[in-house]
């Protein structure tokens, strides 16, 4: 491979990018899921869940200032965390699932980037029409119609934007409270920051930046280059089907010459597409002319090799206007592609108004290629999604559920953590008894107070006292916690006073309920002199 | 020509070449050029405002005058501006009732660990635990009483210091000039027994009642008044040993405590009283005439 010298720049402006409305099943998926993931983004804070008088009844609230995540019916305390990390697991393993079987559909259906700028494209076709009129008025001079056009634009997506950075911050507070504050001005400052900054993440990212995030910014196509195989499901053009394309003129053209092309030339001479798919917006390499023949007409085209008939791409060029990214998924897979399959709808239409079969644009398993190049069948979709890897992620997936589940529907409402004094380890008091002092934490998740006695397994001759408490049985309000410090007293003589350690358990009782939780530590005790 | 439908012209490659693999030559955003010119030129903007350039001695301050002193002062000052009020309901407190107020209680607590890990953990331990000369206060045993006021006085005034006129004070002779090694050794022998309710033997005995009951009692269970410890618990504060008891009988301990008083202020010396006093041996306040 010769180097090819660096003549071209540097740097390089973005090129604009118009895509053209599109209608079709994709399409029509594509708005259900903006409809269903802005709703849900959206409305999520205004869901009210009753939780009891003095508590907070948001349905999903994150409450950083006390410390807690309420999900509906579920209460996660900062101790908990561990759910939260196991959802974020299941997140990331899902992410694995859907591309290792479908390829970048995150990218393409899920991801608030795609979202967002699809919101943003539908607000620019309505205001500014489709892709001809919005190329007209981006090389028109900035007149007053472009100006109001382009203000008017600008503003619904500030407003949109706005939206945007206010709805993430109602599920950090009560949103109705929080909502009359920031009409009333009153608001806590990284409110308005918190605002502020999504509002200006969103206006740039989905109105200026768009494919430019994707392509540049985002590490996640990087990633999942890695965790696609050949069995993965992903938007890509039947090229044995669609070459050579050509237009009306070429095609008729084609196929004339198809019948009385000379046998002489040799098809591996004349084309060169690289066998495999290109990464990058590089174009395949197809000579414009066969050599040793001159042009059959006045416009230079290439002309198919002997024995083939043109193929089905009429090279209309709709899936190049559709695209979002702005590349042409006929050059193979690359890595500006999102798997947005608007392509496939654009091309669907087009294959249906020229009578051909649709799904010259198509999810296409790149180990079906071969095959269907050879003509035959291509493996059933259950065979690509039922592979032994899309198993052992969703068995992974499916096994942390389960086990967060479990510990959800086994998690106490009641808790206590011990944690023995350990400078000095133990006290020996006035009369040689040995005293062992902890702190302890109770935690009560119920929604009223209770009453917890604390109690030692075995009663032993160990005497137990608290801190500051007359008895061993502390109150504790609801939902709420309270630490205490505890005294174990060892009577002088006795064998856990003269022994290095003593195993004991301790225990809480809610003295109405007669819920226990049980915490197993030790005593120091010491020969004594 | 269809080819070049998306309009781009062929980068070409970087010429490096890998196995086959090649390293196209697209171009870097311009924007991203942009940033970059930004980034530079609000670093050069960052270090005029913020110290940063090196000088001779020192380097220049910036113009917003900010450094990280200046921040701690500010958050200390901001730390003292909201505990004030809280330190002079401290200090006008009753501390028997210290617990009627469980949120100044809070506060006194608090402030007391922090105070007792700065002043106190050099002689006492970080755990309040003592050491040998070095009273432990998590114990039920006291020098000079363990409610939470004689406390207070023990820390304001300190303990045989000389530069506190209210600094309570007694001595302890040392016997050694006053006494033979034998008479030592049998004040030493009557004292370790005294301990562990073992009988006494006469010549202890006489020799206890003639020289130590003065100070420590006819039952050598001590005098807070003098500081004098109680002989027949299991505390020893410079060790319960025979040898050890004889060494302290020889040399007369003078424990020394500073006064705390003047160098922390009314407030603080109340929220190290109720610190301490909280520890696992505080006693019950005599009731007020």
């Amino acid at each position: 491979m010769t180097a090819s010298p660096p003549t071209s720049a540097l740097y390089a402006p973005r090129e604009p990018i118009f895509p053209r409305r599109v209608t079709g099943r994709f399409r029509r998926l594509k708005w259900q899921i903006m409809a269903v993931t802005l709703g849900i983004y959206y409305l999520t804070p205004w869901l009210r869940w009753d939780r009891g008088a003095g508590r907070p009844d948001q349905a999903v609230l994150v409450d950083l200032a006390h410390r807690r995540f309420y999900f509906f019916g579920i209460e996660v305390w900062s101790h908990e965390f561990y759910f939260v990390a196991g959802l974020l697991v299941m997140a990331g393993l899902g992410l694995f699932l859907f591309t290792s079987a479908l390829g970048r559909v995150w990218c393409g259906y899920g991801c608030p980037q795609t979202v967002w700028t699809d919101l943003f494209l539908a607000v620019e076709r309505w205001l500014e029409g489709d892709r001809n009129a919005r190329m007209r008025l981006h090389h028109a001079p900035w007149g007053l119609r472009k100006w109001s056009l382009r203000l008017g634009k600008w503003a619904i997506w500030i407003l949109i934007s706005v939206g945007t950075g206010g709805a993430w911050i109602f599920y950090f507070a009560d949103a109705p409270s929080l909502a009359r504050d920031l009409v009333t001005l009153q608001a806590a400052p990284v409110a308005w920051i918190t605002i502020a900054i999504l509002t200006a993440t969103t206006f740039v990212f989905g109105g200026f930046m768009r494919e430019q995030v994707c392509i540049y910014m985002c590490p996640w196509p990087r990633i999942q280059a890695a965790m696609m195989d050949e069995d993965t499901l992903t938007v890509a053009y039947r090229d044995w089907r669609g070459e050579p394309r050509g237009k009306g003129l070429r095609r008729r053209a084609a196929a004339a010459a198809a019948t009385d092309a000379p046998s002489a030339t040799d098809p591996g001479d004349t084309i060169t597409r690289a066998a495999g798919p290109r990464i990058g917006g590089r174009s395949p390499v197809i000579p414009m002319l066969v050599r040793g023949t001159a042009p059959a007409t006045p416009e230079a085209f290439s002309p198919p090799p002997a024995g083939r008939v043109p193929g089905d791409c009429i090279d209309c060029n709709a899936c190049v206007n559709v695209c979002p990214m702005g590349i042409d998924i006929r050059d193979g897979q690359q890595m500006a592609c999102i798997t947005c399959a608007l392509c496939i709808d654009a091309c669907d239409e087009v294959m249906e108004r020229t009578g051909l079969q649709r799904g010259l644009i198509d999810y296409i398993a790149l180990s079906d290629a071969p095959s269907e190049r050879a003509g035959l069948a291509p493996r059933s979709l259950r065979r690509h999604l039922l592979r032994p890897r899309n198993f052992v992620y969703m068995l992974i997936w499916g096994g942390i559920g389960l086990a967060l589940l479990a510990a959800l529907v086994m998690r106490p409402e009641l808790e206590m953590t011990v944690h023995p004094v350990r400078n000095p380890t133990f006290v020996t008091l006035s009369d040689g008894a040995v005293r062992n002092t902890y702190d302890i934490r109770l935690r009560n998740k119920a929604g009223e107070t209770r009453r917890l006695a604390l109690s030692l397994d075995p009663a032993a001759a160990l005497a137990l006292e608290v801190e500051g408490a007359p008895t061993a049985s502390v109150e504790v309000g609801p939902d709420s916690q309270r630490q205490l410090r505890l005294y174990l007293t060892a009577p002088a003589g006795s064998a856990a006073a003269a022994a290095a350690i003593t195993h004991v358990t301790l225990d809480v009782t809610d003295t109405t309920s007669g819920e226990t939780a049980h915490v197993a530590t030790i005593f120091n005790g010491r020969e004594y002199r | 020509m269809s080819e070049k439908s998306t309009g781009k012209p062929d980068p070409g490659t970087t010429g490096h070449n890998w196995d086959g693999i090649e390293e196209l030559n697209n171009p870097l955003p311009r924007w991203w050029l942009w940033t970059f010119y930004a980034t530079i030129f609000w670093g050069v903007i960052y270090t005029l405002l913020f110290p940063a350039w090196p000088l001779v001695s020192g380097a220049t301050s910036g113009m917003l005058n900010w450094s990280t002193r200046g921040d701690v002062a500010a958050e200390i000052a901001a730390a003292d501006a909201l505990q004030a009020p809280r330190l002079e309901a401290l200090a006008g407190t009753d501390l028997a009732a210290l617990g009627g107020d469980p949120e100044l209680e809070s506060f006194a607590l608090h402030a007391g660990g922090a105070l007792f890990r700065n002043n106190c953990s050099t002689c006492h331990g970080s755990g309040a635990a003592g050491a040998r000369g070095y009273p432990n206060l998590l114990d039920d045993d006291w020098l000079w009483g363990g409610s939470i006021e004689e406390i207070a006085i023990s820390i304001r005034h300190g303990i045989r210091n000389e530069e506190d006129p209210d600094a309570r004070f007694s001595q302890m002779p040392a016997y050694g000039e006053m006494l033979s090694k034998a008479e030592i050794a049998a004040v030493a022998d009557h004292v370790w027994r005294l301990s562990r309710n073992m009988p006494a033997k006469a010549q202890g005995k006489t020799l206890f009642a003639d020289n130590c009951a003065a100070c420590h009692g006819e039952d050598a269970t001590g005098n807070r008044d003098e500081g004098a410890p109680d002989l027949t618990d299991a505390i020893w504060l410079y060790g319960g040993t025979l040898e050890e008891i004889a060494h302290t009988v020889t040399r007369g301990p003078f424990g020394v405590m500073p006064a705390w008083g003047e160098r922390l202020g009314e407030a603080q010396v109340r929220a190290l009283a109720a610190y301490v006093h909280q520890l696992g041996g505080g006693e019950e306040s005599p009731p007020a005439n």
